[in-house]
């Protein structure tokens, strides 16, 4: 739609036009009964809003032409009317119990993650996504979801794409018509994972775990986000639901599976320095370059830099005590539930002999793993 | 009790002169009057951090500010303006107006009340200071949700001070009102003949007292769990996240309502002036008050839907806040039937009234349907709760704001106010407001976030028009500031009794009224 005629339906919208097209001006299109039930019940309070909107307006504006003292009106004495004010307080009481009858049956189903088919957790970090299929087909994938918009888009240095801000590298993938429990915890502040399509939106809270539902009714590709301010990228870790059939979905699960098994690495590796730090540079672009960024000078005070830090430079388990379990009351993450031994040993090592940092140290994963222990 | 002594029957002023007279100051309205400056000092800092939040959001993609400074803007634009601009502007309403309302000399406690209004400078200066201390303002949100607000650098600290020290301002300041207007009214004014602005500022001030401290806790909460090791809201040493928005909100929802029954008060005052005829339902509208201070008490949970409450909780919480739209209709319709065969005229207070009423119960409206918990699911933490605050906050407790200051600035200055100012401050300011926030519901329903520097592209076109809008809107607020100068410096001179049909004490003092008036209590029949 042009400016022009979305100013047009903006203004038909303004006028009182309540039934305009769904997506753009109003809410999205349900794919869930609860979604669809929220849409209806939406509606149907925006017409009776309008209605008494109109009554109300109406008088007020008819009294603001008619009895005006430019048009020689005389005020009226009257200030009470028992009659009218007890109407007026009594009629409000019954639309509201006509508006609470719908509302009461979607929220205790709403509420109702009873019998699910598929259980996934979702934990919230900042500021991506980490999911676990917890149980039903499917069980035993897990991966992390992060925002896939190149910087340069964000930036302005390259055209943005058809779905800016809203794709991520890793979607959520679910069967349709199936019962999907969620459930939500987050690792380090609250987050909030929330699709409007399916009409659930549900806080993620660190330390706690909370649960929703849905049930799609159609394939798609539906996409939502963080709604909860969590920091710095609370704009920029969105969520990505892949509704597919069944077969499809057999299908993906066993890709998830071959690709795990195909990618399980050998403990018994021998790795190179340079195999270790390049994998690490990967490691960092995904989860550390958001604060400490890709040139390691972080962004001081609240995001410190890595680049000649004494951290990185002094006793090697420092660093790696403190990557496994963050810092306290800073921005600084726990990734020891995050990341594989390899991957924190990799990233570590990485660190170390990154930009001015050359300390020549290797962190092998078995490291990390006595030092998990120790913990 | 109060310090203005006998010897100073005639209206001037004695004393010191110069920056040491309102340093000293006593008087209710030297303090009344510093503390409407300062609301509109503060008014511009929070509107210039809303219009750079705005040019930000113009478009999708970063062009203006980084996503950390953008959070710091929307956090302190919300704290500025709910602490310092609209909470002290109806203080310095209440200061001005309701000893002269009641027929009472001054403030029963004269001294407390320059106490009050000199802790906000030093609040103000933490506040804004602190996005000069390393690591910015705090950015975690006006709510200052845990534990985003244990991460945040020493900018939150000067926050939580500068809280405190506001709320201690906050509830001094209801103190001496609560005490003034049951112990110094004329003799003759029972409570039941009370104007309603001062009825709903009695009401407000209960309300202060009540929740300030709740705040103050709630922030202590965190303080002591960023630097003293409690851990509150950390669930890893017994705490909860989530018991900080309980107690948030405890306090969080009745100040909604501490900045719009006053405004309910203004709005209360001016329509039956400009109606030439009494206020349609007195008794009920002071019910209806009560009735919303009442219930602004069991529904502060409806901020939390998404948390995960049992589903008989959210069911308490959302019949609770329905019950609301009640009383907040008992008003409207009141104001309406005031209106009602009365014969009218629109002065600018009266366009601002009128246009409040308008605008308001616009934001009432999705009031209600935020009410209803599947609804508010839906529309929490996105552009559509943006929307219905601004709805009433701005249209609603701003706009009562204008209309009060246009209507007693002649009491003030001794001048009426420019109509023709008056005129074009209103129809800009109603016309870009609507433009800057009606959009912000279609953004929210089509799922924009609130709180996010950048968007998907389905969002751009709302977000430049509500950019246009907000643009607009702040630069009409300089006709706002023009208009007050000019009736400051000169022009018509006003009647004791400015307007034609008003009613009230405070019509019978000179206008400008004097430095001292009702040294002798006015008798109420
Ligand atoms: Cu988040």
């Amino acid at each position: 739609m042009s400016v022009r005629a979305r100013l047009a339906v903006f203004v038909l919208t303004f006028l009182g036009a309540s039934a305009a097209s769904a997506g753009e001006v109003n809410l999205q299109v349900p794919v869930t009964e609860i979604a669809e039930q929220i849409y209806d019940m939406h509606t149907l309070m925006l017409l009776i809003c309008l209605l008494i909107f109109v009554a109300v307006f109406g008088v007020m504006f008819w009294s603001v032409y008619a009895h005006r003292k430019s048009r020689g009106a005389i005020a009226a004495n009257f200030h009470e009317n028992t009659t009218v004010e007890i109407v007026w307080t009594i009629v409000p009481v019954l639309i509201l119990l006509g508006m609470a009858y719908p509302a009461t049956r979607t929220v205790i189903a709403m509420k109702d993650t009873s019998d699910p088919d598929i259980t996934i957790k979702a934990t919230g970090y900042q500021w991506k996504w980490g999911y676990d299929y917890l149980k039903g087909e499917g069980e035993g994938i897990r991966f992390v979801s992060a925002l896939s918009t190149p910087q340069d888009q964000i930036d302005g240095r390259a055209d943005k794409g058809e779905h800016y801000l809203l794709e991520v590298d890793n979607p959520v993938v679910v069967p349709v018509g199936k019962k999907i429990r969620v459930l939500l915890t987050a690792n380090d502040v609250i987050h909030a994972w929330w699709v409007p399509a399916f009409g659930v939106k549900q806080d993620a809270i660190p330390g706690f775990i909370r649960d929703t539902w849905f049930r799609a009714d159609k394939v798609g590709v539906f996409r939502g986000n963080c709604a909860e301010l969590c920091g710095k990228d609370h704009g920029f870790m969105p969520i990505e639901v892949h509704v597919v059939t069944e077969e499809e979905y057999s299908a993906w699960v066993a890709e998830q599976h071959a690709r795990v098994a195909a990618t399980a690495e050998d403990p018994a590796r021998q790795w190179t320095l340079q195999e270790l730090a390049a994998r690490g540079q990967e490691v960092f672009a995904a989860n550390c370059a958001a604060c400490h960024q890709a040139d390691g000078k972080g962004m001081p005070p609240a995001f410190p830099p890595l680049d000649g830090a004494a951290i990185v430079l002094g006793p090697k388990g420092e660093q790696i005590t403190t990557v496994l379990n963050g810092r306290p009351g800073t921005a600084m993450a726990a990734f020891g539930k995050q990341l594989s031994d390899t991957d924190l040993a990799a990233v570590i090592t990485y660190t170390r002999n990154a930009w001015g940092n050359s300390t020549g140290e290797m962190i092998a994963p078995s490291e990390i793993g006595a030092a998990r222990a120790a913990n | 009790m109060a310090a203005v002594t006998p010897d100073q029957l005639h209206g001037h002023h004695h004393g010191p002169t110069g920056l040491m007279r309102w340093i000293t100051t006593t008087n209710h309205k030297d303090i009344g009057t510093m503390y409407l400056v300062f609301a509109l000092i503060m008014f511009f800092a929070g509107g210039v951090m809303a219009l750079t939040i705005r040019a930000e959001l113009f478009q999708p993609g970063l062009q203006v500010v980084q996503p950390e400074f953008f959070n710091q803007l929307t956090t302190m634009h919300g704290l500025v303006m709910v602490f310092g601009a609209i909470m002290p502007a109806f203080v310095g309403f209440a200061n001005w107006q309701i000893p002269l309302m009641i027929g009472a000399s001054d403030m029963a406690f004269a001294r407390m009340n320059n106490w009050s209004f000199w802790l906000l400078p030093p609040a103000a200066l933490l506040l804004v200071g602190s996005f000069l201390v390393p690591g910015g303002a705090t950015a975690a949100g006006w709510t200052l949700y845990a534990p985003l607000s244990v991460q945040m650098g020493m900018g939150m600290d000067m926050a939580i001070f500068a809280v405190h020290i506001m709320g201690a301002s906050s509830i001094m300041g209801a103190i001496n009102i609560v005490v003034t207007i049951l112990n110094m009214r004329a003799p003759g004014m029972t409570m039941m003949k009370m104007p309603l602005f001062v009825w709903t500022w009695l009401i407000t001030a209960y309300l202060l007292i009540a929740v300030m401290p709740v705040l103050a806790g709630a922030v202590t909460m965190i303080l002591t769990d960023r630097h003293f090791g409690t851990a509150f809201f950390n669930a890893a040493g017994g705490g909860d996240p989530v018991l900080f928005q309980h107690v948030f909100w405890f306090f969080g929802h009745p100040e909604v309502y501490i900045m719009i029954l006053p405004a309910f008060g203004i709005v209360s005052q001016i329509i039956p002036t400009f109606a030439r005829k009494p206020l349609f339902g007195y008794a009920s509208m002071v019910y209806a008050t009560a009735s919303i201070a009442i219930l602004s008490f069991v529904v502060w949970a409806h901020h939390m839907f998404t948390t995960g409450m049992p589903a008989a909780t959210q069911l308490f919480f959302m019949y609770a806040t329905m019950l609301i739209a009640v009383p907040t209709g008992v008003k409207v319709f009141n104001w309406v039937a005031t209106m009602w065969k009365g014969s009218m005229t629109f002065e600018t207070p009266m366009l601002f009234a009128v246009g409040f009423i308008f605008v308001f119960t616009m934001g009432g409206f999705t009031g209600l349907i935020c009410a209803i918990a599947p609804i508010d699911i839906q529309v929490q933490d996105t552009y559509y709760v943006v929307a219905h605050f601004h709805y009433v906050l701005v249209a609603g407790s701003l706009f009562a704001l204008f209309a009060g200051t246009y209507y007693w600035l002649p009491k003030w200055t001794g001048h009426m106010p420019s109509e023709k100012i008056g005129k074009w401050h209103f129809w800009c300011s109603i016309v870009f407001f609507n433009l800057a926030f009606f959009p912000m519901h279609f953004l929210g329903l089509a799922g924009m976030p609130r709180r996010i520097p950048d968007y998907g592209l389905q969002f751009a076109d709302f977000n430049a028009i509500a950019t246009i809008g907000a643009f607009g809107f702040g630069f009409s607020q300089l006709l706002f500031v023009l208009a007050i100068v000019k009736c400051a410096r000169g022009g018509e001179r006003a009647a004791a009794r400015s307007w034609e049909a008003a009613e009230g004490l405070e019509w019978t003092v000179p206008s400008p009224a004097p430095h001292h008036t009702f040294e002798e209590a006015p008798l109420v029949r």
